[in-house]
């Protein structure tokens, strides 16, 4: 399939295969990084929201 | 002299009008980065044919200048924000602002890491101290930087404008990045992409290349608006409208 005679020779990259799939796999984590910060920022921000409701309601 | 703006951009200085038109927004560009990087990935590693000198090394291309393309655009609207900031005290340009600096410090170590693993098949080094590697080792610390004063002050404003005004100098070294290779002798390649020439590389090289970049551009607007979305929330939990949003999802 296209530049590729078979699967393994894709991921050998014509001994180039740890550079190229290192270099995406930093890629990929640093996205997911980024992802799951987002997510965890906004997580925390509205559990600590709702503790703050309920502290105000009881009051 | 009095400059007369569009109406949305005097909204975009509203939190409350940021919240929603990026709440619209949002899906959409998280939509376009899920395509347009996978599409281009795709078409970068399997479809794409070899470089004659470097073979199948240079797919990291594909990673490397978008990165690096991103992490400088990143660092200029950062700096702009932050002088929006500093000159109207605009608190949703210093939202702005704030929220760049961790998607750019990431980006810009992607941009780093990349390219010294290009460097150690194509130039026999992970890492020379030339002008371009050095003046983009710069802009990851004038990230961390701005992310670090940021953060250090007791007064949310006065880091805002430690931070801002820490931008606004090392905004210097965004021409120093983009003429490095070409004030210095330098093994680092010149630009892929000029606006005034077509790219020395074939279409089928450099269309996917081309789609990776409005990829990252997508991504890091879907992540910018996200954090600053959050940021937003945490600076106005005490106005009506984020009390009202927070009793709604109770």
């Amino acid at each position: 399939m296209g530049q590729f005679a078979s699967f393994a020779d894709f991921l050998e990259m014509g001994k180039h295969g740890l550079y190229v799939w290192l270099s995406y796999g930093i890629a990929l984590v640093i996205i997911l990084y980024n992802v799951i910060a987002v997510i965890l920022n906004k997580r925390r921000f509205f559990n600590e929201a709702k503790r703050r409701l309920r502290r105000e309601q009881q009051l | 002299m009095k400059i007369k703006f569009p109406l949305w951009f005097y909204q975009l200085a509203s939190p409350k009008w940021f919240y929603e038109i990026t709440s619209k927004l949002l899906p959409w560009f998280t939509a376009a980065a899920i395509l347009l990087l996978t599409i281009g990935c795709v078409w970068g590693l399997v479809f794409a044919p070899p470089d004659y000198q470097q073979g199948n090394s240079f797919r990291i291309i594909y990673i490397h200048v978008p990165s690096a393309i991103l992490a400088q655009s990143c660092y200029m609207l950062m700096a702009v924000a932050g002088a929006i900031g500093l000159i109207w005290k605009i608190k949703m340009a210093h939202i702005v602002a704030k929220s760049c600096a961790p998607i750019g410090a990431s980006i810009a170590v992607m941009a780093l890491a990349t390219g010294a693993i290009w460097g150690k098949p194509t130039w026999g080094a992970w890492w020379v101290w030339d002008a371009r590697l050095t003046a983009m080792l710069i802009l990851s610390f004038l990230y961390l930087g701005v992310l670090a004063l940021s953060s250090a002050f007791e007064n949310e404003t006065s880091g805002d404008k430690a931070a801002a005004v820490l931008a606004l100098v090392g905004l210097v070294n965004i021409p120093i990045i983009k003429y490095s290779v070409e004030w210095w002798n330098t093994l680092h390649q010149p630009a892929t992409f000029k606006v005034t020439q077509k790219p020395a590389m074939p279409p089928e090289m450099w269309i996917p290349l081309l789609i990776m970049v409005i990829g990252f551009y997508c991504f890091f607007a879907a992540v910018l608006m996200a954090r600053a979305r959050i940021e937003t929330l945490e600076r106005e939990k005490r106005s009506e409208w984020v009390r009202n949003l927070i009793k709604e999802i109770e």
